[in-house]
């Protein structure tokens, strides 16, 4: 009964996470560049790390108010978007691909170069920013929630403040995607050729829509980094990037709770293994896993789960059979 | 195809009540126009001059110069290869000329990007029919229409900034899916329709930016015969609402029974222009769909003189290896 208890509770508690917070942001974000305008951004990480930067550079090196990392990290990530699509967005969509790929490693990579230690803090990252951030906090001191959900203060505050960003971002892809302005988005993802003999100028809609999807997973970024009060380089990896592509595909791209439901199944898959091998292993089960394995073992499983899903529900959780009948192009 | 010429019996579809005020004035403008390729036309809508594209050493298109007849319909016709979708990519601005000018309505074309073009009046369709396939036939039709201040994003947040003008488009796509009996399909996504039905619905979606010119890469290629009747009546229609029409086709009962002009192209220039009639009689036009030098029946004396040639090479080939052996 206690194994049982423990599972449900880290499980439940995972689906409304911190990392669930994150990954919704990143994956609204790719939702906007892949899942509508049909952009393989494989690049968010960098997005993220760009957010996560902003914010810590600004406020631990340069003691500059939240406020201005938060606009740092914002600006810095459209800036990312603008210098990836100027040069590829002109050219067929596996340009993007590339471009943005390398351009997440060499953000990682500078960021965690012994050259600019000084600011990053090489590969150990930054630390000790988010004092301004809980300082903003309205919630005194205590314990917080019911049943699994039991948070202290800091936690609650953080968890509010992310959850209200992925609602705020959810409605703003909610009206913009049925407005005729995403009618286009959506024109081009099928054929950029037809949209253009229409009239539209799909170059400038590809760059609104990178722009826009990448500052809302520097926000993603932004409570990774003040979630947990660090920001870390190697976070910020091609293994990030598709996980976010996982939670898109999971939950079902174009669709605007796709996401959200995406990372929570995520991460709820992911805590549910996590737990259950762990008791197994605890409990004396002969498994032939040492606890140290597991961390590994949970993934292989969540592949298998995914492989399973993209069989029996490749539209995702939220996808519409109807449009994957429709064999585009 | 060449079967196809001077076959005058064959059936004229839709030729009872298809003569109407719109053809008798383009057939009247375009009576004195000489048929020579490149000629004046008393008042073209489109003048391109010089326009070259040449694909690493092909010319692909070489046009000197030619012009388009307003409120007519012109047929771009030539064997495969000729650079007629070239010429159409080039003009709409879907691919660049190395020289070469174009106007549109006096206005200067060159380098100007497609979606510009579009928005001047000049919209054309594909040959290979680009639905937007996850998009449904209705949406397909709202997105046809220009200014859409909903298409800005400072004002796609807003919806009453937007909505009264967005039930405009919708009635006038819904006038136009009812035009083109694709109004039973309107929620349905563009991927599921019939081939055929996406040739509709592209040209009526061109039509929702109510253009001057409408440019149509094979609009039958692919097509039903019940509903090439169809895209034919729309065609002519295009030209009883003023339009002027420019199209690449094939089939020549087809551009023989709805085009004022016919211009054909070969190896990338224009080589005959004229009336339907006159420039399927055309020598040019023959010889660029067969060959300069196809078949003529041999007379019998050329008959038997290349007999006798071949049987002589043969005695000569036995001899020599009997002389081996």
């Amino acid at each position: 009964m206690d194994t049982l208890g423990s599972i449900f509770g880290n499980g439940a508690r995972a689906f409304i996470g911190l990392d669930t917070i994150i990954y919704a942001l990143a994956a609204i974000g790719l939702n906007v560049q892949f899942g509508y305008a049909g952009l393989l951004n494989f690049g968010q990480a960098a997005f993220l790390a760009i957010g996560a930067y902003g914010v810590g550079i600004s406020i631990a090196y340069l003691g500059l108010p939240l406020g201005i990392g938060v606009l740092v990290g914002i600006v810095g990530s459209a800036v990312l978007a603008l210098l990836l699509g100027i040069p590829t967005l002109r050219l067929r969509a596996d340009y993007l691909a590339i471009a943005t790929i390398a351009a997440a490693e060499i953000v990682r990579l500078l960021a965690r170069s012994g050259t600019f230690r000084e600011y990053t803090g090489g590969s150990a990252g930054i630390g000790g920013f988010s004092q301004d951030f809980y300082a903003l906090s309205p919630i005194s001191e205590g314990t917080y929630g019911f049943g699994p959900w039991r948070y202290d203060e800091r936690f609650t505050w953080i968890f509010l403040v992310g959850w209200t960003l992925v609602i705020l971002s959810s409605v703003l892809v909610f009206l913009l995607m049925r407005s005729p302005w995403g009618r286009v988005l959506k024109g081009i993802r099928e054929d950029e050729d037809a949209v253009r003999s229409l009239g539209k100028n799909v170059y400038a809609y590809k760059m609104q829509a990178l722009v826009i999807g990448g500052v809302i997973g520097c926000l993603g970024g932004m409570v990774f980094a003040l979630g947990r009060s660090s920001v870390q380089p190697d976070n910020y990896g091609t293994a990030l990037t598709f996980f976010v592509y996982t939670v898109l595909l999971l939950g079902g791209a174009a669709r605007v709770m796709g996401p959200v439901i995406g990372a929570a199944v995520f991460w709820l898959v992911l805590s549910v293994t996590d737990t259950a091998l762990r008791e197994a292993i605890d409990a004396g089960l002969p498994l032939g896993l040492s606890t140290s394995q597991v961390g590994q073992v949970r993934f292989i499983l969540v592949g298998a789960a995914l492989m399973a899903l993209m069989v029996f529900r490749p539209q995702g959780i939220f996808g519409d059979k109807r449009e994957l009948a429709i064999n585009a192009r | 195809m060449p079967a196809d010429f001077g076959k005058t019996g064959a059936a004229q579809p839709g030729a009872p009540g298809s003569t109407t005020t719109q053809r008798d004035a383009a057939t009247v403008a375009l009576r004195d126009v000489e048929h020579v390729p490149g000629t004046a036309k008393p008042d073209p809508i489109l003048v391109a001059d010089g326009v070259q594209r040449t694909f690493g050493g092909l010319k692909a298109v070489d046009v000197q110069h030619v012009e388009v007849q307003r409120g007519a319909i012109t047929a771009l016709i030539g064997p495969n290869g000729a650079g007629k979708t070239t010429l159409f990519n080039l003009l709409t601005g879907f691919d660049r000329p190395n020289t070469g000018e174009w106007h549109f309505n006096g206005r200067a074309l060159a380098g100007v990007p497609a979606h510009k073009v579009a928005r001047g009046g000049m919209v054309r369709t594909f040959q290979l029919t680009k639905a937007l396939s996850r998009l449904t036939v209705i949406e397909n039709m709202r997105l046809g229409a220009t200014d859409q201040r909903g298409e800005r994003l400072s004002q796609a947040l807003f919806r009453p900034l937007w909505r009264s003008q967005e039930s405009d488009i919708t009635r006038r796509a819904d006038e136009l899916l009812a035009r083109f009996k694709l109004d039973t399909k309107k929620d349905d996504f563009a991927g599921s329709l019939s081939g055929g039905q996406r040739k509709l619905l592209e040209m009526a979606r061109a039509l929702m930016s109510s253009p001057e010119m409408v440019m149509l890469d094979e609009p039958m290629a692919g097509v039903n015969p019940a509903l090439t009747q169809s895209l034919l009546r729309h065609v002519k229609d295009l030209r009883e609402q003023g339009m002027s029409v420019l199209f690449v086709e094939h089939d020549m009962d087809m551009v023989r029974d709805i085009s004022d002009w016919v211009v054909v192209m070969a190896q990338g220039s224009v080589v005959a222009e004229g009336p339907p009639d006159a420039v399927m009689a055309d020598p040019a036009v023959i010889d660029a769909y067969l060959g300069g030098h196809h078949d003529a029946p041999l007379s019998e004396a050329e008959e038997a003189e290349r007999i006798a040639a071949a049987q002589a090479e043969l005695d000569a080939e036995m001899a020599e290896r009997e002389g081996r052996a």
